[in-house]
C-alpha cells in the first residue's frame, strides 16, 4: 500500500512540472502582453516596466526564475494588473470564497445525489424511481449558466428571499443560490450512477443469497450493497470536486462572488501572466491530488487495484 | 464657445491679466432648499470590473478614477455640470504668457491623518506621476500637461526633481509649462494629478493603498476593500468641508454580468447600474424616473489602414468617402443600440465644450443622397459589379460590436456590392494587431480625457501614438500645432473636422451616451449635465421617500 503511494506522488511531480512548462511557453506565445494598452506606453516607460517583472530576460529564463521562486521561496511573484497585491495574496483571498461554496456544493451534491440514486434503485419502476430520474435528468440538462439566472429571477426578484450575488463575507444567503446552481448538475450524475451501480448489485448473486439466508431488506442494503455500490460513485467523486471548484468560474461572473474562477478568466484576458500561472498550478495541482486520493481511496475499497 | 461660465470668465481673465478667484463659498453637496433628506445617506453602485490600484498617479481605468476623486482632492474640481471649482486650490493665476501658473492652497485641508495638506505633497506626487521608477501607466498624462522637462524625466534623461513644479510656500504650488494650453486648469481635475502622502507611500510601498494603510485626502477614506467584491469608503472626518457632505458611505459592487447587475439594482441591492443593450427602451417605458440617458465624451469609429500595409483600394478617397455614406448610421443607433446614442458625420463628440459640430457636407444629405453619392464615387474609383470591392474588417469580441459590423457589412453589400469579411479578435490580439497596422479596416472607440477637442482630433495627427490607421495631413498637423499654441482653437477644430469630412480617415459611427438605471431619490443630485461624468460622492445626497 505504501510502496503504492510513493509511486502514485512520484508521478504526481513531473506531471505538475510539465503542466508549468507548458502552460508558461503557450501563456507567452499568446499575442499581447500585460502592458498592451490602448494607449501605447513611452518605450523608455514600457522598458523600465518590463524590466521591474523580468519580462525583459529570454522566456526560458523567465520560466526558471519563476519555478525557481516557487520551489525556494513559495513565491508566485508579483501581479501585473494589480499593483498593490502578490499572487499569493490574490490566491489567499479568492481561494478560501471558491473553496468554501465548492464544499458546500460537493456536500449537497453527494447528499442528496447518492439519497436519490439510492432510492430509485430500492424502489426500482415505482413512481419514486420516476421522480427521482425524471429530477436528475432535468438537473443534468440545464447547464449552470442558465440556472443560475433563473434561481435569481425566483429567489431574489420575485420572492425577494436571497441576495442575487456577492459574497458579504461568506454570510449563509449568500451561499445559498451559487451553491445550488453550481451542484445540481453534479448532483444529478452522482443520482444517475449510484442508481445503475445498486441495480446492478441488488441483481447480484451474493445480494439473492442475503435474501435467501433472511436478512432484512434494511441490513442487506446498509450492510452489503452500499459499500460495493459505491465504488463508480467514488471514482466520480475526485474530479467532481475538482470541477466544482475549478469549474467555478460561470458561477464566479453570475454572483460576482469575488472567488478564484473570475480571478482566472479575467487574468487570461488581462495578460496578468503571474496571476494565470498562480492559478493554472492550483487548479492543475488540486486535480492531480484528487486524482491520486480517488486512486488511493480506491485501492483501500477494492484490493484489486493495487496489483 | 461653450465653457462654462465659470471657466469662460477664467479664460478671458487670463487673456487680459491674471485671475483669481477670491472669497467661493463652499462647494459640497448643495442640497436645494425644500428638499428633505432621507435618514439613509448610503449609495451603492455597480462597477463592471475591479479596478488595478487606487495609487492615484498610477490609477488608469475609470473604476479607480471613480473611487479617486472620493478618497482624494486635487487642485481644482468639477461642480454637477463639469464647471471648474476650487478644491485643495483656491484660487489660481496664470501668468501673461499663460506658460506658468500658480495654484494658492487652502490652509484648513488636512489628511485623514491629520497632516496639513501642503504645496510640497503636490510637487511629490507630480514628479512620482512622471518618475519612470514608479512606471505609471498614465504617465503620458504628465506629457499632454506640457510641463516643463516632462518629456526628458520619463525618458529617463533628467531627474524627476527637475520637473516644472515646485511649492513657492507651504501653500502656494507652481507649474511651469512648455505650451500655453488654454486648458491646463481643467487637466487638474484628473486622477493622476491629486496629491499623495509620502511618509505613508514611503513607509508601505506598493501596500500603501490598502484600507490598513492608506492616508487620504479627500471626503472619504477607504475602509474595506474586498478585491472583485466590494471596496467601501466612508466619510473623512478630517475632510475641510466635510460638515456639507450628505453621503455617509459610498460602495462599489463588482458585478461582471450586465444582466446579474441588472437584476441586483431592480431587486433593490443597488442604486445605480448600466442598462444592457438593448434594453432601453423596454425600461423607460416600465421604469421612467430611473432610466437615464445622457451624453458622454466617447466616440465610435472604424479606421482605414491608409499605411503601406493597407488595402490599395483605400489610398483612394472616393472608395473611403463611398464606404462612410453607404453606412445609414441611425439604423445603428436606433435599432440596434436604442440607447439615445448619436449618429456621427464628425469625430469630436457635440457635447465636448469649446467644439461646434460643424456642418460637414455629408451630414446634411438625407441618407438616400449619400446613399447615390456612395454608388457614384465607388464607381468613378472604378469598382462596381465587374470589379467588386472586398476588404477584411477587424473588431474586438463582443456581441454589440458584432451587431454593428454586422448591420454595416449588410448595408454595404446591399447598397454598393461591396464584400466585407467580419473578424473578431480577443481585446489584446485586437490592439497587438491593429498597433502594427496589420489589418484593413478596424473598429475603434475613444473616450476623451479632459473636455476639449484636441483629445480627440489629437489622434489623426501624424505624431500620436494611437493613430493607428496612419492617417497624415500637414494642413490637420498644423492646425493643431496652431490651436495649442494661442491660435484660435474653436476654428481650427471645426476646420479639422471639415477635411476629416473631405479626407475621411476614419468612418464616424457614433457617439456614446451612458445609459443607466439610477435610484429616483439620488437621481436628483447625479451630475447629469456633466459629460466627463466626473462624480463625486460629496455632492450626492438621498432625498426621503
Amino acid at each position: 500500500m505504501i510502496s503504492f503511494v510513493v509511486r502514485r506522488i512520484g508521478i504526481a511531480i513531473p506531471t505538475l512540472l510539465i503542466l508549468v512548462v507548458f502552460s508558461f511557453s503557450l501563456m507567452h506565445l499568446a499575442p499581447g502582453g500585460p502592458f498592451t494598452s490602448e494607449r501605447p506606453l513611452p518605450p523608455q516607460v514600457l522598458a523600465n516596466i518590463e524590466a521591474k517583472y523580468g519580462l525583459d530576460k529570454p522566456v526560458p529564463v523567465q520560466m526558471f526564475n519563476y519555478i525557481k521562486d516557487i520551489v525556494t521561496k513559495f513565491d508566485f511573484g508579483p501581479s501585473f494588473r494589480f499593483k498593490d497585491r502578490s499572487v499569493n495574496d490574490i490566491i489567499a483571498q479568492g481561494f478560501p470564497v471558491t473553496l468554501t461554496y465548492g464544499m458546500w456544493a460537493f456536500v449537497f451534491a453527494v447528499s442528496i445525489g447518492v439519497a436519490l440514486g439510492a432510492a430509485a434503485a430500492i424502489f426500482h419502476n415505482s413512481w419514486l424511481d420516476y421522480l427521482a430520474v425524471g429530477i436528475s435528468i432535468g438537473a443534468q440538462v440545464l447547464p449552470n449558466f442558465v440556472m443560475a439566472p433563473i434561481l435569481v429571477l425566483t429567489f431574489t426578484l420575485w420572492l425577494g428571499w436571497l441576495p442575487g450575488g456577492g459574497w458579504n463575507g461568506g454570510q449563509w444567503q449568500n451561499l445559498v443560490l451559487p451553491v445550488i446552481a453550481l451542484s445540481t448538475s453534479y448532483m444529478a450524475s452522482i443520482a444517475r450512477i449510484t442508481r445503475s451501480s445498486m441495480l446492478e448489485v441488488l441483481n447480484s448473486n451474493f445480494i439473492r443469497t442475503a435474501r435467501a439466508k433472511g436478512l432484512s431488506n434494511f441490513r442487506i442494503i446498509t450492510k452489503h450493497a452500499l459499500k460495493p455500490s459505491m465504488l463508480p460513485v467514488i471514482s466520480y467523486l475526485g474530479p467532481a470536486f475538482v470541477g466544482m471548484i475549478t469549474g467555478s468560474v460561470v458561477i464566479d461572473l453570475y454572483f460576482s462572488t469575488g472567488g478564484i474562477g473570475q480571478m482566472f478568466v479575467n487574468s487570461a484576458l488581462s495578460r496578468d501572466y503571474s496571476v494565470m500561472m498562480g492559478i493554472t498550478i492550483l487548479m492543475g495541482a488540486l486535480v492531480i491530488i484528487f486524482n491520486m486520493i480517488v486512486d488511493i481511496l480506491y485501492a483501500w475499497i477494492d484490493p484489486k487495484i493495487r496489483l | 464657445m461653450r465653457f462654462s461660465p465659470l471657466l469662460r470668465s477664467s479664460m478671458l481673465a487670463l487673456g487680459v491679466a491674471s485671475f483669481a478667484l477670491v472669497g467661493t463659498p463652499a462647494f459640497a453637496a448643495s442640497v436645494p432648499e425644500g428638499v428633505t433628506l432621507a435618514d439613509d445617506q448610503t449609495f451603492t453602485y455597480r462597477d463592471l470590473d475591479e479596478f488595478s490600484s487606487l495609487d492615484p498617479q498610477i490609477i488608469e481605468d475609470v473604476s479607480g478614477s471613480d473611487i479617486a476623486r472620493d478618497l482624494f482632492e486635487g487642485l481644482l474640481n468639477q461642480d454637477r455640470d463639469g464647471n471648474l471649482i476650487p478644491g485643495v486650490a483656491e484660487s489660481w493665476e496664470a501668468s501673461d504668457d499663460k506658460m506658468t501658473y500658480v495654484f494658492k492652497l487652502r490652509d484648513n485641508a488636512k489628511w485623514s491623518n491629520g497632516d496639513a495638506v501642503t504645496a510640497n505633497d503636490f510637487v511629490y506626487a507630480w514628479r512620482r506621476a512622471a518618475d519612470p521608477a514608479i512606471a505609471s501607466p498614465y504617465s503620458w498624462y504628465m506629457d499632454l500637461m506640457s510641463i516643463e522637462n516632462v518629456a526628458d524625466v520619463l525618458s529617463g534623461d533628467k531627474d524627476p526633481s527637475e520637473l516644472g513644479v515646485r511649492a513657492i510656500d507651504d501653500l502656494t504650488f507652481e507649474v511651469k509649462l512648455t505650451t500655453p494650453l488654454s486648458y491646463f486648469p481643467q487637466m487638474v481635475t484628473h486622477a493622476t494629478t491629486f496629491p499623495t502622502h509620502q511618509a505613508t507611500i514611503e513607509e508601505f510601498g506598493d501596500e500603501w493603498t490598502r484600507p490598513e494603510n492608506i492616508v487620504s485626502n479627500g471626503a472619504y477614506v477607504l475602509t474595506e476593500h474586498v478585491p472583485n467584491e466590494r471596496s467601501v469608503r466612508e466619510r473623512n472626518p478630517m475632510y475641510w468641508n466635510d460638515a456639507e457632505t450628505v453621503i455617509t458611505k459610498t460602495t462599489a459592487l463588482i458585478i461582471n454580468d450586465d444582466d446579474a447587475a441588472l437584476t441586483r439594482y431592480l431587486a433593490g441591492e443597488l442604486d445605480r447600474t448600466e442598462v444592457p443593450t438593448g434594453q432601453y427602451p423596454r425600461l423607460k417605458e416600465e421604469y421612467p424616473d430611473q432610466a437615464v440617458s445622457f451624453p458622454r465624451l466617447c466616440s465610435y469609429y472604424y479606421t482605414f489602414n491608409l499605411s503601406e500595409n493597407g488595402p490599395e483600394a483605400f489610398q483612394d478617397v472616393r472608395v473611403r468617402q463611398a464606404l462612410s455614406y453607404a453606412i445609414d448610421r441611425s439604423v445603428i443607433t436606433e435599432n440596434v443600440l436604442q440607447g439615445g446614442q448619436f449618429p456621427a458625420f464628425t469625430f469630436t463628440p457635440g457635447a465636448t465644450a469649446g467644439f461646434e459640430v460643424p456642418d460637414v457636407p455629408f451630414g446634411q444629405m438625407t441618407q438616400a443622397e449619400r446613399d447615390a453619392k456612395a454608388l457614384e464615387l465607388l464607381a468613378e474609383a472604378g469598382y462596381g459589379p465587374d470589379n467588386p470591392l472586398a476588404f477584411d474588417m477587424i473588431y474586438n469580441t463582443s456581441e454589440g460590436h458584432k451587431q454593428i459590423a454586422t448591420v454595416m457589412s449588410q448595408m454595404w453589400k446591399q447598397k454598393l456590392g461591396v464584400e466585407a469579411t467580419l473578424g473578431n479578435m480577443e481585446w489584446k490580439v485586437f490592439l497587438e494587431t491593429r498597433g502594427a497596422q496589420d489589418f484593413q479596416l478596424a473598429r475603434g472607440a475613444w473616450c476623451g480625457d479632459y473636455n476639449e477637442a484636441s483629445t480627440f482630433l489629437d489622434l489623426v495627427t501624424t505624431a500620436s501614438g494611437y493613430n493607428d490607421g496612419k492617417y497624415s495631413s500637414a494642413e490637420i498637423d498644423a492646425l493643431m500645432e496652431d490651436a495649442k499654441t494661442g491660435g484660435d482653437a474653436t476654428a481650427n477644430y471645426t476646420k479639422v473636422e471639415q477635411i476629416m469630412a473631405e479626407e475621411m480617415p476614419i468612418i464616424p459611427i457614433y457617439h456614446y451616451t451612458r445609459v443607466m438605471m439610477m435610484d429616483p431619490n439620488v437621481l436628483g443630485s447625479w451630475p447629469v449635465d456633466n459629460v466627463e461624468q466626473n462624480w463625486y460622492s460629496r455632492e450626492l445626497y438621498r432625498v426621503a421617500e
